[in-house]
């Protein structure tokens, strides 16, 4: 079977939720947007307080090409623009609407559309519009992932299905009830970027969706490839190695080995926005995890608030940890006044949750066998323990995923990953501090240059004075 | 005895002999050393702490002969040793002041938003949830400026960093360091400082820290000179304008502004008649 080396083997816990199917959550009374859900520039906020929205509306601007819109969720009352805790632990602006109930939606939701009558560039737009970005955690603005550059024509196009991460089943719900949509969406993503070639990668722990993309899959240029079950299996250069065995250069990104990825959650929103003009306002959301009563799979408003979910769901007494996103990626929050965002695949609530002590390296080797971009964390682990700062980039912690393998398999518990962050961290700034002086030196022999072209005159006109 | 001599004669020849090949060859291989470089090298304090940016005094010396920085970066040697290397290199250096760095929080009992247990220093916790302190511009109290302290003049005994100024050689590598941009280099003139940087509400601020700004706007009543102003819900001293009266500290309910004037007073008095203080505790 199909897959990458290195990876390992968590339990994967998704028993929990696997059966549940995906319950349309009621709208909350108010929903708070956050202007940043995409890397890139945070949106510009485009109404006040106030101001009436309906379901749909663009509340916020994109702020230059690696943005997106924000729209509403429901339709009401803009109660406020007000920083608020954001999962990164900083505060963002959130936009804060007062709901309604009636959901009136704009005048251009539900156009339906053929994908014959639409171009490439009209789909980008159309995907642009709606707000689009990775659903499966990155957030990266997807029409900016089909806008690659002339030299870097595309000619696979793989859709994301494996879903790796212990604990998560929304991808697999969406898989199981939603996968005509998803398959249209694949065929409009694939004409958005003129590819011919597309997959759809399960792992063959999901026997059932597999079969049933099969069965619904009437185009002959898209087919349905089944993986070995491994984490990460479903990371983005994994998967094209796995699928295609094409390796991305280190440092470099899947357009330059000519293949694009792009989650199944995502291709849903794409079929939305493109066959029937809905712009991305909810979202599937997995809450499982030992620490909840009632786990499920839930289609959730955008800006929905996270307490609220975990109050429907139920918190069982000795719940002491909240992830966003599964285990292995998601970042542990400090808080539960979040809303759910467009990159929020699954609440995840543990039970007895402890912290453990970390010892030293004893070169077992573990995280270099289990490290699927073939790094050695225990060097970055080791690097940045003994504060060397030089050697940071000589041990690759740039081309780290992040993805746990290491820290996972570690006998030691070394914080291996969270090294790495700090080492990514530090790389970024040295380089950000050299361009900053690089620009100050050029900037300095320009004034120097027209100094001198300024003085020039003067000497003339002393001379003849 | 014929050994000896024989033996002393040819050491004695090759000593000879070596000695002119080193002659000749240290004429014909000489490093033209620009004089100036080793008298700014001697006018500079010898640290080596960095704090200019240059690996050691001497980088810095030869780059001030170059001419590609200014005179003024040596921060322990402060005015003095600028205008001295003004004079060796003909610069004109105008004032100058010894700067100490101000550490811009005093929330040792700020409350807690998780429990960390990652690796301990103050950069990598602020990568994790912007930190584990609930107040997002607190000192996070994990030490990254006292490890980088060449003096020896930074302790951490209550979970915030105390700065010995009469051990502190002014590098300003601590206010490089920190990740929050909490300790600030300022001229040893300004006595009077606003030490929290937190910028929520009143209440929001209160209740994340005991000790922190919660922009009630007495000190701007209190100001006879107009200098501080709270901006952004945390109080600014507009240094133009203040002249270091102090009745701003009075003011102060929660205590975050402090009067600096009589501790450096008293230790530059020490510093003045320092002779008779130690003979008397020598006895």
């Amino acid at each position: 079977m199909k897959t990458f080396k290195g990876g390992v083997h968590p339990p994967d816990s998704k028993e929990l939720s696997k059966s549940e199917q995906i319950t349309l959550v009621k709208a909350p009374e108010v929903v708070s947007i956050p202007v940043a859900q995409h890397i890139g520039a945070p949106s510009k906020p485009c109404v006040e307080k106030g101001d009436r929205v309906r379901m749909g509306q663009v509340i916020a601007e994109a702020a230059g090409f690696v943005s997106v819109p924000q729209h509403s969720s429901v339709s009401g009352t803009v109660k406020g623009i007000e920083p608020r805790p954001h999962i990164f632990g900083n505060k963002v602006p959130h936009i804060i609407i007062e709901n309604d109930g009636s959901d009136e939606k704009t005048d251009e939701w539900g156009a339906e559309m053929e994908l014959s009558t639409l171009d490439g560039d009209a789909i980008k737009n159309k995907i642009h519009s709606a707000g689009i970005v990775g659903m499966g955690g990155a957030t990266f603005p997807t029409h900016v992932k089909l806008s690659p550059p002339p030299e870097f024509p595309i000619d696979s196009f793989i859709l994301n299905g494996a879903e790796c991460e212990p604990y998560l089943t929304c991808d697999y719900r969406l898989m199981l009830e939603k996968a005509e949509g998803i398959l249209r969406g694949c065929e409009a993503l694939m004409k958005g970027v003129s590819c011919s070639r597309g997959y759809i990668a399960v792992e063959s722990n999901k026997p059932d969706c597999a079969a049933h993309f099969q069965e619904l899959n009437t185009n002959e240029n898209i087919s349905i490839e089944t993986l070995e079950v491994k984490y990460p299996q479903g990371a983005e250069k994994q998967l094209i190695y796995a699928i295609l065995g094409r390796k991305v250069p280190a440092g470099g990104l899947p357009m330059q080995v000519h293949a694009l990825v792009n989650n199944v959650g995502t291709a849903y929103a794409v079929y939305n926005a493109v066959y029937r003009s809905i712009p991305l306002i909810q979202r599937v959301v997995s809450v499982t995890g030992q620490g909840i009563v009632n786990p499920g799979n839930f289609l959730v408003r955008i800006g929905t608030s996270i307490d609220d979910i975990l109050k429907r769901c139920g918190v069982t007494e000795n719940a002491n940890k909240l992830i966003l996103g599964g285990p292995m990626m998601g970042l542990a929050q400090k808080t539960r006044e979040l809303s759910v965002i467009k990159g929020t695949s699954g609440i995840l609530v543990l039970e007895d949750a402890e912290p453990f002590e970390s010892g030293p390296c004893i070169h077992c080797g573990r995280c270099v066998e289990a490290c699927p971009m073939n790094l050695i964390p225990s060097d970055i682990s080791l690097a940045v323990e003994a504060g060397r700062e030089e050697l940071y980039e000589s041990v690759y912690a740039l081309d780290c995923i992040e993805c746990g393998c290491c820290a996972y398999t570690c006998p030691s518990k070394r914080p291996i990953v969270h090294q790495a962050k700090l080492a990514k961290s530090v790389i970024m700034k040295k380089r950000a501090e050299e361009k900053a002086k690089q620009e100050q030196k050029k900037g300095e022999e320009e004034e120097k240059k027209e100094e001198e072209g300024d003085k020039h005159p003067d000497s003339v006109d002393q001379e003849k004075e | 005895m014929d050994i000896a001599i024989a033996a002393l004669i040819i050491l004695g020849a090759l000593g000879l002999v070596f000695g002119v090949v080193l002659a000749v060859s240290s004429r014909i291989f000489r490093v033209e050393v620009d004089e100036r470089v080793e008298k700014v090298y001697e006018a500079l304090p010898g640290a080596n702490c960095g704090g200019c940016g240059y690996p050691g005094c001497f980088a810095y010396a030869e780059a001030l002969v170059e001419g590609s920085v200014k005179p003024d970066l040596c921060a322990p040697g402060g005015g003095d040793v600028a205008r001295k290397i003004g004079e060796i290199l003909g610069l004109d250096v105008g004032d100058t002041v010894t700067k100490y760095p101000i550490v811009r929080c005093q929330g040792s009992q700020a409350r807690l938003s998780f429990e960390y247990d990652g690796i301990e220093t103050c950069e990598a916790a602020s990568i994790l949830q912007g930190g584990f302190k609930e107040c997002t511009t607190g000192c996070l109290g994990l030490g990254d400026c006292m490890r980088v302290c060449p003096a020896g003049a930074i302790t951490m005994r209550i979970g915030i960093p105390e700065i010995d100024e009469g051990i502190c050689i002014s590098c300003g590598q601590c206010a490089q360091i920190c990740p929050r941009n909490i300790i600030e280099m300022r001229p040893a003139d300004q006595y009077v400082h606003v030490l929290c940087l937190n910028r929520d509400k009143g209440k929001a601020a209160k209740s994340a820290c005991p000790s922190s700004c919660i922009a009630c706007k007495k000190c701007e009543k209190e100001c006879p000179f107009d200098a501080i102003h709270v901006i952004d819900n945390c109080a600014v001293i507009d240094y133009e304008k203040c002249k270091n009266c102090g009745k701003c500290v009075e003011a102060c309910p929660m205590n975050v502004i402090i009067n600096l004037r009589k501790e450096r007073k008293s230790r530059e008095k020490k510093k003045n008649e320092p002779e008779e203080v130690k003979e008397h505790e020598n006895i």
